[in-house]
């Protein structure tokens, strides 16, 4: 094929071959990159004259926006909460593993810890796009210290925190910066946590509740704080009652501002949450699905002891038990797993199965201008399936970084 | 004058596009031999293109080749708008083949000087050598590209003014809001058409029967711009027995018993390559 320098210095490779997720619907369509992003072939056309450099034959694959998890606490025998000098290159570790997953980006995940652990993690590991090295950090995704004693699950209690003043300063004080903070999530009934969920949205950072007892109306009050997350819902909340169904209830809430959506997380492991519960959150509210693995360091190692945090968990089958007691502590799900396991356990369409873990979380963040979908001039993060969903292969900006 | 009579638009239009392959493959094109061929949008040719596009995919035929002119373009809507008729070959002809975006030509409804654009047009027509075979459709009132009725029949490339009725058929692609309809167009002119070696009208539906009869059995008339190809020494019709509703018996006996001489000019000439 002649080159296309006449055009533009960058190649431009064409997919052929496949189905690709636009408008939220599978569409036999060739997809076109262009210097990491993906290109509009028919200004290409028209305007430039050009064609491509390079056809990728994708015999037949759906092509998705490449997964997003915003609650991965580790794996591979690393733990993002372990205070080790390390941890920006256990991140990485984790992060190569996972294109593998169809993870292109993610958001590394702390549970409550120690200060130390925050003042030297969080400082090791800046916002940075993802590549051939491994998926992408969107940022972290800090879950507690501000959460419910009640509800603190796996969490180790003497950490937890409440807010002892208003505003940023105390949580500034605790995390030492919020400089790679993406997310937070925190209980919305502690006292003061208001003006916390207000400000940090300000800074364009994304509050989730959970870990919480907290009843409907401190939920919504949340929400119209600024709140938009619901973490690994049903777990660590107060169980659904039909006279205050707590924070389950925002999945169908009148006092969401108009506009606006609520997330929520799913560990759709078949573990976490029981397939009739995902239904009814699905049914409910489909478009504000969004799965997470919520991964421990086990995931992908085999069972037996590991370290979670400050704590030691245990891996029989697919479940992981804070130690000697039958406490959930974390997934040991793969993204991809969890999107099957979903269309399975959900009955939804592939386009909705596959947007749950990629539309709806770039949504979630703020950066469905850029990611989270095929549209043209955003990233092109892509990942090959075949029609039962099993990753074929994985690239980032056009460049691929896994295959089968 | 041919006139093709098929049971339906999916035979008709397997028929031209096979008559196209041929022509294509019997031109013989190559880097010094490009094979020029005009091409029409709308509903008609749809199925023609996509048999042109299979056989494209299935290694009969390239367009690596071949130069196209379009008839036509609306004035004043964006390139990208679903309804452009660039958008229209972008994704139901060019996006599927082999062509290269220098040697499609479709005129610009957006360019300040207007008919300067139209002039450049017909240059570049001059310049690729004229049109072995330009392809065309036609309205009910039997307008051919936005040739409306009392288009001069020597007309060339030029701005055009919309008759009422194209308006109001077209306002259905407009979500039926007439106001966004354009009312203008750029389109070649009769004269431009005529000039070709070789046109080929298609024409199926029983709501251009009363076209095609006014086209074929009536005299020449600049009401019914397509008429004026009676005069051509070489079009062919491509029509379905819905379109021959208002043509006499006499007529399409007479063509019919025709069909076993025209059918061999779309049988699979002995130098084309193997299907994959």
């Amino acid at each position: 094929m002649p080159s296309n320098k006449s055009v533009s210095d960058a190649p431009i490779t064409q997919f052929i071959n496949c189905r690709i997720l636009r408008d939220h619907c599978l569409q036999r369509e060739d997809l076109w990159v262009r210097d990491g992003k993906i290109l509009d072939p028919e200004k290409l056309f028209f305007d430039e004259h050009g064609y491509a450099d390079k056809r990728v034959d994708c015999e037949d694959s759906i092509i998705a926006p490449g997964f997003i998890d915003v609650q991965i606490n580790g794996g591979y025998g690393v733990d993002f909460s372990q205070a080790c000098e390390d941890v920006s290159s256990g991140i990485s570790f984790v992060a190569k593993k996972i294109l593998e997953h169809g993870v292109t980006s993610f958001c590394p995940t702390l549970v409550t810890s120690p200060l130390d652990v925050y003042h030297k993690v969080l400082p090791q590991v800046k916002v940075h796009d993802g590549g051939a090295h491994g998926a992408g950090v969107l940022g972290f995704h800090l879950e507690g210290p501000f959460i419910s004693v009640e509800k603190k699950g796996a969490h180790p209690e003497k950490f937890l925190r409440t807010f002892k003043s208003s505003g940023l300063g105390y949580l500034m004080e605790t995390y030492g910066g919020l400089d790679s903070v993406a997310m937070v999530t925190l209980a919305p009934e502690l006292d003061g946590s208001q003006s916390v969920i207000r400000d940090l949205c300000q800074k364009g950072i994304t509050v989730s509740l959970g870990h919480s007892v907290a009843n409907l109306s401190q939920a919504e009050e949340a929400v119209q704080h600024g709140a938009s997350f619901i973490t690994h819902l049903f777990n660590a909340m107060l169980p659904f009652h039909h006279r205050d169904p707590g924070i389950v209830g925002l999945l169908t809430s009148d006092q969401v501002p108009a506009g606006r959506t609520v997330y929520y997380g799913m560990i759709a492991d078949g573990i976490h949450t029981n397939p009739a519960a995902l239904r009814i959150a699905h049914r409910s509210h489909p478009s504000g699905l969004v799965l997470v693995t919520d991964a421990i360091t086990a995931m992908g190692l085999p069972p037996g002891r590991h370290t979670l945090g400050q704590q030691v968990i245990e891996i029989q089958g697919l479940h992981a038990y804070v130690a000697g007691t039958k406490t959930l502590c974390g997934s040991i799900a793969t993204m991809d797993m969890c999107v099957r396991h979903f269309k399975h356990a959900s009955g939804c369409s592939v386009e909705e199965a596959l947007e749950a873990a990629s539309l709806h979380p770039a949504q979630l963040l703020g950066i469905s201008h850029r990611k989270g979908n095929l549209d043209f001039g955003s990233d092109a993060d892509l990942v090959l399936l075949d029609d039962t969903l099993n990753i074929k292969a994985t690239f980032i900006s056009g460049e691929e970084v896994w295959r089968k | 004058m041919k006139l093709i009579i098929l049971n339906d638009y999916d035979q008709s239009s397997e028929w031209a596009a096979k008559y196209i392959r041929n022509k294509i493959l019997m031109f013989k094109p190559g880097p010094d031999r490009y094979f020029t061929l005009g091409l029409p949008t709308g509903s008609t040719p749809l199925g023609c293109y996509k048999k042109l596009i299979e056989y494209y995919k299935t290694g009969e035929i390239s367009f690596q080749y071949v130069k196209t002119f379009n008839m036509d373009e609306y004035v004043g809507i964006a390139r990208d708008h679903p309804e452009s008729y660039h958008s229209f070959m972008w994704n139901n002809f060019f996006k599927h083949i082999d062509i290269k975006a220098e040697n499609t030509h479709i005129l610009d409804g957006n360019v300040k000087d207007l008919q300067a654009e139209c002039e450049s047009f017909e240059e570049k027509i001059t310049a690729a050598g004229g049109i072995e075979l330009f392809v065309g459709g036609i309205g009910p009132d039997g307008h051919i590209a936005f040739n409306e009725p009392g288009s001069s029949l020597v007309s060339r490339t030029r701005v055009k003014t919309l008759a009422k009725d194209t308006i109001m058929a077209n306002a259905r692609f407009f979500n039926g809001d007439l106001s966004k309809v354009p009312t203008m167009a750029l389109t070649v002119g009769v004269g431009t058409v005529m000039d070709a070696k070789e046109v080929m009208i298609l024409i199926t539906g029983a709501h251009k029967a009363f076209a095609l009869y006014k086209a074929i059995e009536e005299g020449v008339n600049h009401m019914w711009t397509v008429s004026a190809f009676q005069q051509h020494p070489q079009t062919v019709f491509v029509c379905d027995e819905d379109a021959t509703l208002e043509l006499r018996v006499k007529t399409v006996k007479y063509f019919k018993g025709m069909m076993h001489v025209h059918n061999k000019l779309v049988e699979r000439p002995p130098s084309m390559p193997k299907k994959n």
